[in-house]
Protein backbone atom coordinates (compact mmCIF):
# COMPACT_ATOMS: atom_id res chain seq x y z
CA UNK A 1 0.00 0.00 0.00
CA UNK A 2 2.80 2.21 0.59
CA UNK A 3 4.76 1.57 -1.85
CA UNK A 4 2.16 1.73 -4.24
CA UNK A 5 0.95 5.03 -3.13
CA UNK A 6 4.80 5.98 -3.67
CA UNK A 7 4.86 4.74 -6.76
CA UNK A 8 1.99 6.26 -7.91
CA UNK A 9 2.73 9.88 -6.38
CA UNK A 10 5.90 9.59 -8.09
CA UNK A 11 4.18 9.37 -11.66
CA UNK A 12 2.34 11.69 -10.65
CA UNK A 13 5.09 13.65 -10.04
CA UNK A 14 7.06 13.11 -13.14
CA UNK A 15 3.85 14.22 -15.13
CA UNK A 16 4.05 17.33 -13.03
CA UNK A 17 7.33 17.71 -13.47
CA UNK A 18 7.02 17.02 -17.43
CA UNK A 19 4.16 19.81 -17.63
CA UNK A 20 5.75 22.60 -15.60
CA UNK A 21 9.68 22.28 -16.82
CA UNK A 22 8.59 23.56 -20.25
CA UNK A 23 6.61 27.15 -18.50
CA UNK A 24 9.37 27.25 -16.23
CA UNK A 25 12.23 27.41 -18.65
CA UNK A 26 10.75 29.78 -20.45
CA UNK A 27 9.95 32.21 -17.39
CA UNK A 28 13.46 31.70 -16.59
CA UNK A 29 14.65 33.43 -19.76
CA UNK A 30 11.28 35.91 -20.14
CA UNK A 31 9.62 36.43 -16.79
CA UNK A 32 6.37 35.38 -18.88
CA UNK A 33 4.10 33.64 -17.00
CA UNK A 34 3.33 31.39 -19.65
CA UNK A 35 -0.15 29.53 -19.73
CA UNK A 36 -0.57 29.47 -23.29
CA UNK A 37 1.81 26.66 -22.96
CA UNK A 38 -0.98 24.20 -21.54
CA UNK A 39 -2.60 24.77 -24.70
CA UNK A 40 0.62 23.25 -26.62
CA UNK A 41 -0.16 20.49 -24.44
CA UNK A 42 -3.51 20.06 -26.01
CA UNK A 43 -2.64 20.95 -29.33
CA UNK A 44 0.09 18.01 -28.67
CA UNK A 45 -2.14 15.39 -27.16
CA UNK A 46 -4.59 15.83 -30.33
CA UNK A 47 -1.99 16.08 -33.11
CA UNK A 48 -0.64 12.55 -31.54
CA UNK A 49 -4.09 10.98 -31.29
CA UNK A 50 -4.75 11.88 -35.26
CA UNK A 51 -1.07 10.66 -36.28
CA UNK A 52 -1.65 7.69 -34.31
CA UNK A 53 -4.83 6.92 -35.26
CA UNK A 54 -3.34 7.05 -38.68
CA UNK A 55 -0.36 5.01 -38.24
CA UNK A 56 -0.77 2.96 -35.51
CA UNK A 57 2.98 4.38 -33.90
CA UNK A 58 2.82 5.89 -30.49
CA UNK A 59 7.02 7.31 -31.49
CA UNK A 60 5.67 8.65 -34.69
CA UNK A 61 2.25 10.25 -33.38
CA UNK A 62 5.44 11.66 -30.26
CA UNK A 63 7.55 12.73 -32.90
CA UNK A 64 4.32 15.04 -34.69
CA UNK A 65 3.12 15.93 -31.94
CA UNK A 66 6.30 17.80 -30.81
CA UNK A 67 6.72 19.29 -34.13
CA UNK A 68 3.10 20.71 -34.25
CA UNK A 69 3.47 21.99 -30.66
CA UNK A 70 6.82 23.43 -31.08
CA UNK A 71 5.46 25.22 -34.37
CA UNK A 72 2.85 26.91 -32.22
CA UNK A 73 5.52 28.22 -29.52
CA UNK A 74 7.38 29.42 -31.87
CA UNK A 75 5.13 31.57 -33.66
CA UNK A 76 3.20 32.40 -30.42
CA UNK A 77 6.56 33.92 -29.09
CA UNK A 78 7.12 36.00 -32.55
CA UNK A 79 3.81 37.00 -33.03
CA UNK A 80 2.54 37.78 -29.40
CA UNK A 81 5.26 37.87 -26.56
CA UNK A 82 8.10 39.17 -28.28
CA UNK A 83 6.54 42.49 -29.45
CA UNK A 84 4.94 42.83 -25.75
CA UNK A 85 8.22 41.84 -23.45
CA UNK A 86 8.83 45.18 -22.11
CA UNK A 87 5.39 46.14 -20.76
CA UNK A 88 5.63 44.27 -17.57
CA UNK A 89 4.75 40.74 -16.26
CA UNK A 90 1.17 41.20 -16.24
CA UNK A 91 0.49 42.26 -19.46
CA UNK A 92 1.81 39.33 -21.06
CA UNK A 93 0.15 36.84 -18.24
CA UNK A 94 -3.53 37.90 -19.14
CA UNK A 95 -2.49 37.80 -22.67
CA UNK A 96 -1.30 34.31 -22.43
CA UNK A 97 -4.90 33.22 -20.66
CA UNK A 98 -6.87 34.51 -23.40
CA UNK A 99 -4.20 32.66 -26.09
CA UNK A 100 -5.30 29.52 -23.62
CA UNK A 101 -9.35 30.33 -23.35
CA UNK A 102 -9.63 30.89 -27.06
CA UNK A 103 -7.30 28.36 -27.74
CA UNK A 104 -9.84 25.53 -25.94
CA UNK A 105 -12.13 27.20 -28.27
CA UNK A 106 -10.55 26.37 -31.11
CA UNK A 107 -10.25 22.66 -30.05
CA UNK A 108 -13.64 22.45 -29.29
CA UNK A 109 -14.70 23.79 -32.67
CA UNK A 110 -12.13 21.65 -34.71
CA UNK A 111 -12.18 18.02 -33.02
CA UNK A 112 -15.84 18.16 -31.36
CA UNK A 113 -16.64 18.87 -27.68
CA UNK A 114 -16.75 15.17 -26.56
CA UNK A 115 -13.67 13.33 -25.19
CA UNK A 116 -11.81 11.00 -27.56
CA UNK A 117 -10.35 7.85 -26.69
CA UNK A 118 -6.37 7.47 -27.07
CA UNK A 119 -5.99 3.59 -27.25
CA UNK A 120 -2.19 3.25 -27.43
CA UNK A 121 -0.58 -0.41 -26.80
CA UNK A 122 2.45 0.78 -24.73
CA UNK A 123 5.32 -1.60 -25.78
CA UNK A 124 6.43 -1.73 -21.86
CA UNK A 125 5.85 -5.00 -19.60
CA UNK A 126 3.56 -4.53 -16.29
CA UNK A 127 6.76 -4.81 -13.25
CA UNK A 128 5.87 -6.13 -9.99
CA UNK A 129 7.66 -4.18 -7.35
CA UNK A 130 7.10 -5.27 -3.83
CA UNK A 131 3.58 -6.37 -4.13
CA UNK A 132 3.14 -3.18 -6.01
CA UNK A 133 1.76 -2.71 -9.69
CA UNK A 134 3.24 -0.56 -12.26
CA UNK A 135 1.63 -0.53 -15.38
CA UNK A 136 3.21 -0.36 -18.84
CA UNK A 137 1.73 3.24 -19.03
CA UNK A 138 3.16 4.56 -15.83
CA UNK A 139 7.10 2.53 -16.46
CA UNK A 140 6.63 4.82 -19.66
CA UNK A 141 6.01 8.59 -18.12
CA UNK A 142 8.65 7.07 -15.61
CA UNK A 143 11.44 6.66 -18.00
CA UNK A 144 10.17 9.53 -20.41
CA UNK A 145 10.14 11.71 -17.31
CA UNK A 146 13.60 10.65 -16.06
CA UNK A 147 14.94 11.23 -19.66
CA UNK A 148 13.58 14.56 -20.10
CA UNK A 149 14.62 15.67 -16.93
CA UNK A 150 18.13 14.38 -16.84
CA UNK A 151 18.58 15.79 -20.45
CA UNK A 152 17.34 19.05 -19.59
CA UNK A 153 19.56 19.39 -16.18
CA UNK A 154 22.37 18.12 -18.82
CA UNK A 155 21.59 20.64 -21.57
CA UNK A 156 21.69 23.48 -19.32
CA UNK A 157 24.99 22.74 -16.95
CA UNK A 158 26.95 21.56 -19.43
CA UNK A 159 25.91 23.12 -23.25
CA UNK A 160 26.17 25.92 -24.71
CA UNK A 161 22.93 26.41 -25.05
CA UNK A 162 22.48 25.98 -21.49
CA UNK A 163 24.94 28.89 -20.89
CA UNK A 164 23.23 30.80 -23.31
CA UNK A 165 19.96 30.30 -21.12
CA UNK A 166 21.23 31.42 -18.18
CA UNK A 167 23.01 34.41 -19.13
CA UNK A 168 19.81 35.67 -20.82
CA UNK A 169 17.79 34.37 -18.00
CA UNK A 170 19.99 36.89 -15.60
CA UNK A 171 20.14 39.48 -17.89
CA UNK A 172 18.58 39.80 -21.37
CA UNK A 173 20.20 43.07 -22.23
CA UNK A 174 23.71 42.57 -21.05
CA UNK A 175 23.68 38.98 -22.16
CA UNK A 176 22.68 41.03 -25.84
CA UNK A 177 25.47 43.71 -25.20
CA UNK A 178 27.70 40.47 -25.08
CA UNK A 179 26.68 39.13 -28.35
CA UNK A 180 24.65 36.84 -27.50
CA UNK A 181 21.27 36.37 -29.75
CA UNK A 182 18.73 36.61 -26.98
CA UNK A 183 16.32 36.96 -29.90
CA UNK A 184 17.38 33.17 -31.11
CA UNK A 185 17.94 31.50 -27.57
CA UNK A 186 14.27 32.85 -26.91
CA UNK A 187 13.20 30.99 -30.10
CA UNK A 188 14.73 27.97 -28.77
CA UNK A 189 13.89 27.46 -25.48
CA UNK A 190 10.29 28.01 -26.63
CA UNK A 191 10.86 25.39 -29.03
CA UNK A 192 11.60 23.06 -26.07
CA UNK A 193 9.77 24.17 -24.15
CA UNK A 194 6.50 23.76 -26.26
CA UNK A 195 7.77 20.24 -27.68
CA UNK A 196 8.53 19.06 -23.88
CA UNK A 197 4.61 20.70 -23.45
CA UNK A 198 3.70 17.66 -26.51
CA UNK A 199 5.23 15.00 -24.62
CA UNK A 200 3.17 15.60 -21.56
CA UNK A 201 0.00 16.20 -23.57
CA UNK A 202 0.54 12.69 -25.82
CA UNK A 203 1.74 10.65 -22.17
CA UNK A 204 -1.59 12.08 -20.21
CA UNK A 205 -4.11 11.02 -23.23
CA UNK A 206 -2.69 7.67 -23.22
CA UNK A 207 -2.43 7.27 -19.58
CA UNK A 208 -6.17 8.39 -18.98
CA UNK A 209 -7.14 7.06 -22.10
CA UNK A 210 -8.82 9.93 -23.21
CA UNK A 211 -8.38 13.21 -25.33
CA UNK A 212 -10.99 16.16 -24.50
CA UNK A 213 -10.67 20.07 -25.64
CA UNK A 214 -10.50 21.10 -21.91
CA UNK A 215 -7.84 18.67 -20.40
CA UNK A 216 -5.42 21.54 -20.07
CA UNK A 217 -7.07 23.19 -17.70
CA UNK A 218 -6.46 21.37 -14.28
CA UNK A 219 -2.61 21.16 -15.52
CA UNK A 220 -2.55 24.77 -16.26
CA UNK A 221 -2.85 25.79 -12.62
CA UNK A 222 -1.78 23.18 -10.97
CA UNK A 223 1.51 24.21 -13.32
CA UNK A 224 0.99 27.66 -12.04
CA UNK A 225 1.06 26.45 -8.16
CA UNK A 226 3.78 24.08 -9.13
CA UNK A 227 6.68 26.60 -11.03
CA UNK A 228 5.82 29.18 -7.97
CA UNK A 229 6.74 26.85 -5.42
CA UNK A 230 9.62 26.12 -6.94
CA UNK A 231 10.77 29.34 -6.70
CA UNK A 232 10.07 31.12 -9.84
CA UNK A 233 12.25 29.97 -13.06
CA UNK A 234 14.27 27.04 -11.47
CA UNK A 235 14.06 24.39 -13.23
CA UNK A 236 15.56 22.58 -10.39
CA UNK A 237 12.88 23.77 -7.99
CA UNK A 238 9.96 23.21 -10.68
CA UNK A 239 11.08 19.45 -10.71
CA UNK A 240 11.40 19.27 -6.44
CA UNK A 241 8.04 20.93 -6.18
CA UNK A 242 5.71 18.64 -8.94
CA UNK A 243 7.53 15.66 -6.83
CA UNK A 244 6.22 17.11 -3.91
CA UNK A 245 2.96 18.00 -5.29
CA UNK A 246 2.64 14.68 -6.67
CA UNK A 247 3.12 12.72 -3.12
CA UNK A 248 1.36 15.14 -1.18
CA UNK A 249 -1.79 14.58 -3.46
CA UNK A 250 -1.22 10.64 -3.70
CA UNK A 251 -1.11 10.42 0.06
CA UNK A 252 -3.61 13.00 1.40
CA UNK A 253 -6.12 11.45 -0.93
CA UNK A 254 -5.36 7.40 0.07
CA UNK A 255 -4.62 7.94 3.97
CA UNK A 256 -5.94 11.31 5.16
CA UNK A 257 -8.55 11.70 3.68
CA UNK A 258 -9.72 15.50 2.51
CA UNK A 259 -13.27 17.65 2.24
CA UNK A 260 -11.63 19.39 -0.59
CA UNK A 261 -11.32 17.52 -3.92
CA UNK A 262 -7.50 16.83 -4.61
CA UNK A 263 -7.46 19.41 -7.42
CA UNK A 264 -8.03 21.93 -4.68
CA UNK A 265 -4.55 20.31 -2.44
CA UNK A 266 -1.80 21.41 -4.99
CA UNK A 267 -3.02 25.51 -3.98
CA UNK A 268 -3.85 25.45 -0.69
CA UNK A 269 -0.30 23.78 -0.27
CA UNK A 270 1.24 26.56 -2.24
CA UNK A 271 -0.57 29.75 -0.58
CA UNK A 272 0.37 28.34 2.74
CA UNK A 273 4.21 27.98 1.81
CA UNK A 274 4.23 31.38 0.26
CA UNK A 275 3.00 32.98 3.17
CA UNK A 276 6.06 31.42 5.16
CA UNK A 277 8.08 31.58 2.20
CA UNK A 278 7.53 34.32 -0.37
CA UNK A 279 10.26 33.62 -2.28
CA UNK A 280 9.41 29.82 -2.80
CA UNK A 281 11.14 26.50 -1.58
CA UNK A 282 14.19 27.25 -3.51
CA UNK A 283 14.91 30.93 -4.18
CA UNK A 284 14.46 30.82 -7.86
CA UNK A 285 15.07 32.96 -11.21
CA UNK A 286 17.67 30.82 -12.02
CA UNK A 287 20.47 32.24 -10.35
CA UNK A 288 20.97 29.47 -8.05
CA UNK A 289 22.79 27.61 -10.90
CA UNK B 1 -39.63 44.23 -23.92
CA UNK B 2 -39.35 41.91 -20.92
CA UNK B 3 -36.57 40.03 -22.48
CA UNK B 4 -34.56 42.87 -23.45
CA UNK B 5 -34.74 43.89 -19.42
CA UNK B 6 -33.67 40.61 -18.20
CA UNK B 7 -30.45 41.87 -20.23
CA UNK B 8 -29.79 44.86 -19.22
CA UNK B 9 -29.46 43.43 -15.71
CA UNK B 10 -27.00 41.26 -16.60
CA UNK B 11 -24.98 43.98 -18.35
CA UNK B 12 -25.79 46.04 -15.19
CA UNK B 13 -24.49 43.29 -13.03
CA UNK B 14 -21.15 42.91 -15.13
CA UNK B 15 -21.13 46.85 -14.80
CA UNK B 16 -20.85 46.58 -11.00
CA UNK B 17 -18.48 43.85 -11.40
CA UNK B 18 -16.54 46.01 -13.69
CA UNK B 19 -16.10 49.16 -12.05
CA UNK B 20 -15.57 47.56 -8.89
CA UNK B 21 -12.78 45.55 -10.34
CA UNK B 22 -11.21 48.52 -12.05
CA UNK B 23 -10.54 50.02 -8.32
CA UNK B 24 -7.89 47.14 -7.62
CA UNK B 25 -6.50 46.72 -11.18
CA UNK B 26 -7.15 49.87 -12.76
CA UNK B 27 -6.16 52.24 -9.85
CA UNK B 28 -3.85 50.51 -7.91
CA UNK B 29 -2.55 48.42 -10.76
CA UNK B 30 -2.84 44.95 -8.76
CA UNK B 31 -3.48 41.61 -10.26
CA UNK B 32 -6.69 40.45 -9.56
CA UNK B 33 -8.23 37.23 -11.55
CA UNK B 34 -10.29 36.17 -9.11
CA UNK B 35 -13.43 38.68 -9.03
CA UNK B 36 -16.14 36.36 -9.57
CA UNK B 37 -15.26 34.68 -6.34
CA UNK B 38 -15.91 37.38 -4.35
CA UNK B 39 -19.22 37.90 -6.41
CA UNK B 40 -20.05 34.37 -5.56
CA UNK B 41 -19.44 34.79 -1.87
CA UNK B 42 -22.00 37.34 -2.12
CA UNK B 43 -24.27 35.81 -3.78
CA UNK B 44 -23.65 32.21 -1.82
CA UNK B 45 -24.17 34.54 1.67
CA UNK B 46 -27.36 36.05 0.61
CA UNK B 47 -29.08 33.06 -0.95
CA UNK B 48 -28.04 31.21 2.45
CA UNK B 49 -29.44 33.43 4.45
CA UNK B 50 -32.68 34.52 2.21
CA UNK B 51 -33.25 30.71 1.56
CA UNK B 52 -32.18 29.23 5.27
CA UNK B 53 -32.89 32.03 7.65
CA UNK B 54 -35.69 34.18 5.77
CA UNK B 55 -33.46 37.39 5.82
CA UNK B 56 -35.16 39.96 4.11
CA UNK B 57 -33.14 41.00 0.82
CA UNK B 58 -32.52 44.72 2.38
CA UNK B 59 -30.57 42.58 4.76
CA UNK B 60 -28.82 40.55 2.23
CA UNK B 61 -27.21 43.55 0.28
CA UNK B 62 -24.63 44.44 3.87
CA UNK B 63 -24.16 41.13 4.32
CA UNK B 64 -23.39 40.08 0.81
CA UNK B 65 -21.09 43.74 0.78
CA UNK B 66 -19.26 42.33 4.48
CA UNK B 67 -18.79 38.65 3.66
CA UNK B 68 -17.26 39.52 0.24
CA UNK B 69 -14.97 42.73 2.02
CA UNK B 70 -13.93 40.31 4.52
CA UNK B 71 -12.61 37.98 1.71
CA UNK B 72 -11.02 41.15 -0.04
CA UNK B 73 -9.15 42.14 3.05
CA UNK B 74 -7.51 38.35 3.42
CA UNK B 75 -6.80 38.65 0.10
CA UNK B 76 -5.46 42.25 0.47
CA UNK B 77 -2.89 41.28 3.23
CA UNK B 78 -2.16 38.05 1.82
CA UNK B 79 -0.82 40.92 -1.69
CA UNK B 80 0.99 42.76 0.62
CA UNK B 81 3.92 39.64 0.74
CA UNK B 82 4.01 38.66 -2.45
CA UNK B 83 5.45 40.07 -5.69
CA UNK B 84 3.18 40.86 -9.03
CA UNK B 85 2.64 37.28 -10.52
CA UNK B 86 2.63 35.45 -7.47
CA UNK B 87 -0.24 37.72 -6.66
CA UNK B 88 -1.77 36.84 -9.92
CA UNK B 89 -1.19 33.46 -10.11
CA UNK B 90 -2.98 33.21 -6.28
CA UNK B 91 -6.13 35.05 -7.15
CA UNK B 92 -6.16 32.34 -10.12
CA UNK B 93 -6.07 29.67 -7.26
CA UNK B 94 -7.95 31.75 -5.19
CA UNK B 95 -11.11 30.76 -7.87
CA UNK B 96 -10.59 27.03 -7.53
CA UNK B 97 -10.43 27.27 -3.86
CA UNK B 98 -13.59 28.79 -3.58
CA UNK B 99 -15.74 26.92 -6.25
CA UNK B 100 -14.28 23.69 -4.45
CA UNK B 101 -15.68 25.26 -1.11
CA UNK B 102 -18.97 25.97 -2.64
CA UNK B 103 -18.85 22.62 -4.27
CA UNK B 104 -17.81 20.76 -1.04
CA UNK B 105 -18.95 22.94 2.33
CA UNK B 106 -22.89 21.62 3.01
CA UNK B 107 -23.65 25.09 4.30
CA UNK B 108 -23.45 26.05 0.78
CA UNK B 109 -25.47 23.38 -0.69
CA UNK B 110 -22.83 21.21 -2.33
CA UNK B 111 -22.22 20.62 -6.04
CA UNK B 112 -26.15 21.55 -7.12
CA UNK B 113 -26.02 24.70 -5.03
CA UNK B 114 -29.24 26.44 -3.99
CA UNK B 115 -32.37 26.49 -5.25
CA UNK B 116 -35.41 28.53 -4.99
CA UNK B 117 -34.56 31.89 -3.82
CA UNK B 118 -37.16 33.62 -2.63
CA UNK B 119 -37.98 37.13 -4.87
CA UNK B 120 -37.48 40.27 -2.99
CA UNK B 121 -40.46 42.63 -2.14
CA UNK B 122 -40.69 46.25 -1.66
CA UNK B 123 -43.58 47.44 0.35
CA UNK B 124 -45.43 44.18 -0.13
CA UNK B 125 -44.71 43.77 -3.78
CA UNK B 126 -42.77 40.99 -5.05
CA UNK B 127 -39.82 42.16 -7.24
CA UNK B 128 -40.80 42.16 -11.25
CA UNK B 129 -37.63 42.44 -13.49
CA UNK B 130 -38.18 46.34 -13.72
CA UNK B 131 -37.23 46.34 -9.61
CA UNK B 132 -34.42 44.05 -10.36
CA UNK B 133 -33.36 46.53 -13.46
CA UNK B 134 -33.93 49.77 -10.66
CA UNK B 135 -32.08 48.42 -7.89
CA UNK B 136 -29.06 47.46 -10.27
CA UNK B 137 -28.86 50.72 -11.92
CA UNK B 138 -28.93 52.07 -8.05
CA UNK B 139 -25.71 49.85 -7.54
CA UNK B 140 -24.40 50.54 -10.56
CA UNK B 141 -24.45 54.48 -9.64
CA UNK B 142 -23.68 54.22 -5.93
CA UNK B 143 -20.34 52.03 -7.32
CA UNK B 144 -19.81 54.96 -10.33
CA UNK B 145 -19.81 57.41 -7.32
CA UNK B 146 -17.54 55.65 -5.33
CA UNK B 147 -15.05 55.16 -7.97
CA UNK B 148 -15.34 58.92 -9.24
CA UNK B 149 -15.07 60.47 -5.96
CA UNK B 150 -11.61 58.40 -5.14
CA UNK B 151 -10.20 59.81 -8.47
CA UNK B 152 -10.51 62.95 -6.96
CA UNK B 153 -9.53 62.22 -3.47
CA UNK B 154 -6.07 62.32 -1.88
CA UNK B 155 -6.39 58.30 -1.14
CA UNK B 156 -7.53 57.75 -4.94
CA UNK B 157 -4.84 59.67 -5.84
CA UNK B 158 -2.05 57.91 -3.58
CA UNK B 159 -3.79 54.52 -5.04
CA UNK B 160 -2.52 55.63 -8.46
CA UNK B 161 0.79 56.66 -7.07
CA UNK B 162 0.95 53.23 -5.98
CA UNK B 163 0.42 52.03 -9.49
CA UNK B 164 2.97 54.32 -10.98
CA UNK B 165 5.75 53.43 -8.25
CA UNK B 166 5.39 51.77 -5.53
CA UNK B 167 8.37 53.11 -4.07
CA UNK B 168 7.99 56.76 -4.94
CA UNK B 169 4.59 56.52 -3.34
CA UNK B 170 5.90 55.33 -0.03
CA UNK B 171 8.49 57.40 0.46
CA UNK B 172 6.37 60.80 0.20
CA UNK B 173 4.40 59.11 2.78
CA UNK B 174 1.75 57.61 0.98
CA UNK B 175 0.78 54.27 3.55
CA UNK B 176 1.20 51.73 0.92
CA UNK B 177 0.05 48.77 3.12
CA UNK B 178 -3.06 49.83 4.27
CA UNK B 179 -4.28 51.48 0.96
CA UNK B 180 -3.35 48.25 -0.73
CA UNK B 181 -5.55 46.52 1.85
CA UNK B 182 -8.32 48.81 1.85
CA UNK B 183 -9.01 49.27 -1.96
CA UNK B 184 -8.44 45.32 -2.11
CA UNK B 185 -11.19 45.00 0.20
CA UNK B 186 -13.35 48.05 -1.17
CA UNK B 187 -13.27 46.11 -4.95
CA UNK B 188 -14.45 42.47 -3.44
CA UNK B 189 -17.34 44.14 -1.35
CA UNK B 190 -18.88 46.39 -4.40
CA UNK B 191 -18.63 42.79 -6.03
CA UNK B 192 -19.88 40.84 -3.29
CA UNK B 193 -22.92 43.26 -3.35
CA UNK B 194 -23.79 42.74 -7.05
CA UNK B 195 -23.69 39.04 -5.86
CA UNK B 196 -26.75 39.76 -3.65
CA UNK B 197 -29.12 40.69 -6.48
CA UNK B 198 -27.58 38.11 -8.65
CA UNK B 199 -28.69 35.22 -6.70
CA UNK B 200 -32.76 36.29 -5.93
CA UNK B 201 -32.46 37.80 -9.78
CA UNK B 202 -31.56 34.01 -11.14
CA UNK B 203 -33.25 32.95 -7.84
CA UNK B 204 -30.38 29.80 -7.95
CA UNK B 205 -26.96 29.91 -7.44
CA UNK B 206 -24.61 27.04 -8.70
CA UNK B 207 -20.91 26.75 -7.95
CA UNK B 208 -19.50 26.70 -11.03
CA UNK B 209 -20.91 30.40 -11.85
CA UNK B 210 -18.23 31.85 -10.12
CA UNK B 211 -14.96 29.80 -11.63
CA UNK B 212 -12.01 30.86 -13.17
CA UNK B 213 -13.26 31.58 -16.77
CA UNK B 214 -15.94 34.40 -15.32
CA UNK B 215 -13.13 36.24 -13.65
CA UNK B 216 -11.20 36.33 -16.54
CA UNK B 217 -14.42 37.25 -18.62
CA UNK B 218 -14.76 40.30 -16.12
CA UNK B 219 -11.30 41.41 -16.51
CA UNK B 220 -11.26 41.04 -20.26
CA UNK B 221 -14.40 43.46 -20.26
CA UNK B 222 -12.58 45.84 -18.14
CA UNK B 223 -9.29 45.78 -20.28
CA UNK B 224 -11.34 46.04 -23.66
CA UNK B 225 -13.51 49.26 -22.38
CA UNK B 226 -10.16 50.52 -20.72
CA UNK B 227 -8.16 49.92 -17.88
CA UNK B 228 -8.22 52.66 -15.06
CA UNK B 229 -11.17 54.54 -16.49
CA UNK B 230 -14.90 54.28 -15.18
CA UNK B 231 -16.12 55.16 -18.91
CA UNK B 232 -13.82 51.67 -19.91
CA UNK B 233 -15.18 49.65 -17.11
CA UNK B 234 -19.06 50.38 -18.02
CA UNK B 235 -19.06 50.39 -22.20
CA UNK B 236 -16.90 47.21 -21.52
CA UNK B 237 -19.55 45.82 -19.56
CA UNK B 238 -22.19 47.00 -22.31
CA UNK B 239 -20.59 46.00 -25.50
CA UNK B 240 -19.48 43.00 -24.75
CA UNK B 241 -22.30 41.71 -22.19
CA UNK B 242 -25.23 42.68 -24.41
CA UNK B 243 -22.92 41.34 -27.68
CA UNK B 244 -23.79 37.87 -26.92
CA UNK B 245 -27.43 38.19 -26.08
CA UNK B 246 -28.02 40.52 -29.16
CA UNK B 247 -26.51 38.38 -31.76
CA UNK B 248 -27.43 34.76 -30.49
CA UNK B 249 -24.88 32.86 -32.90
CA UNK B 250 -21.52 34.60 -30.86
CA UNK B 251 -22.56 32.64 -27.92
CA UNK B 252 -21.56 29.59 -29.14
CA UNK B 253 -18.24 31.48 -29.59
CA UNK B 254 -18.15 33.23 -26.48
CA UNK B 255 -15.17 32.23 -24.98
CA UNK B 256 -13.44 32.39 -28.04
CA UNK B 257 -14.53 36.07 -28.45
CA UNK B 258 -13.41 36.74 -25.04
CA UNK B 259 -9.96 35.51 -25.31
CA UNK B 260 -9.05 36.93 -29.01
CA UNK B 261 -10.65 40.30 -27.27
CA UNK B 262 -7.82 39.91 -24.36
CA UNK B 263 -4.90 38.66 -26.97
CA UNK B 264 -5.61 41.36 -29.70
CA UNK B 265 -6.71 44.23 -27.20
CA UNK B 266 -3.37 43.73 -25.07
CA UNK B 267 -1.52 43.47 -28.49
CA UNK B 268 -2.51 46.08 -30.21
CA UNK B 269 -4.47 48.92 -28.08
CA UNK B 270 -3.42 48.00 -24.38
CA UNK B 271 -4.99 51.26 -23.08
CA UNK B 272 -8.32 49.69 -24.18
CA UNK B 273 -11.41 51.39 -26.87
CA UNK B 274 -11.66 54.12 -24.31
CA UNK B 275 -8.93 54.10 -21.97
CA UNK B 276 -6.35 57.35 -21.35
CA UNK B 277 -4.94 57.61 -24.85
CA UNK B 278 -6.75 55.53 -26.72
CA UNK B 279 -6.71 56.25 -30.68
CA UNK B 280 -11.00 56.09 -30.06
CA UNK B 281 -10.26 58.88 -27.17
CA UNK B 282 -7.58 61.15 -29.57
CA UNK B 283 -9.49 60.72 -32.15
CA UNK B 284 -12.67 62.34 -30.77
CA UNK B 285 -10.49 64.78 -28.66
CA UNK B 286 -9.35 66.22 -32.12
CA UNK B 287 -12.64 66.18 -33.48
CA UNK B 288 -14.25 68.19 -30.77
CA UNK B 289 -11.19 70.58 -30.92
CA UNK B 290 -11.48 71.15 -34.79
CA UNK B 291 -15.20 71.20 -34.12
CA UNK B 292 -14.78 74.02 -31.20
CA UNK B 293 -12.08 76.01 -33.90
CA UNK B 294 -14.32 75.79 -36.65
CA UNK B 295 -17.13 77.61 -34.47
CA UNK B 296 -15.34 79.75 -32.95
CA UNK B 297 -14.25 80.91 -36.22
CA UNK B 298 -17.66 80.97 -37.66
CA UNK B 299 -19.33 82.93 -34.71
CA UNK B 300 -16.18 85.24 -34.31
CA UNK B 301 -14.91 88.10 -36.69
CA UNK B 302 -13.38 86.99 -39.98
CA UNK B 303 -10.34 85.62 -39.43
CA UNK B 304 -7.05 87.58 -40.78
CA UNK B 305 -7.00 87.51 -44.51
CA UNK B 306 -4.30 86.01 -45.96
CA UNK B 307 -3.17 84.12 -42.72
Amino acid sequence: MVVSSLINGIVLGSLYALIALGPSLLYGILRILDIANVAGLTLGAYTGLKVFNATHSLLAALVVAMLASAAFGYLLQRFLYRPILGRGPLIPLIASIGMFIAMEEVFRLVFGPYPLDFPAPVPLPTVHVGGAVVTGVQLLILIVGVAVLVGTWYALRRTRLGLLWRATSQDRETASAMGVNTGLVIATIFLIGYALAAISGVLLGVNYNTVYPTMGDIPAYKMLAIIVLGGLGNPLGTILAAMLIGLVETFVVSYVGFVLPRDAIAFIVLIVILLVRPQGLLPGESSGS
Amino acid sequence: MSYMIVVSVTVVIYAILTVSLNIIVGYVGQPNLAQSAFFGIGAYFAAVFSTRYHTSFWLTIPLAFATAGVAGLVLGAISLRLREDFLAITTIGLNFVIVAVFQYVPFFGGAVGIYAIPLPSIAGHQFGNNAFLTVGLMMLAFVMAVSKYLEHTWFGASLMAIRDDQTAASSVGVPVASYKVIAFTLSAAFAGMAGSLYAPFLSAVTPTSFGFIESVIVLAMLIFGGLGTIRGAVLGALILGALPEVFRFISNYRLLMFGAILLLMLRFQPVGLVGEGSVLVKLTRRATEELRRRRHKGTSDPPAAGV
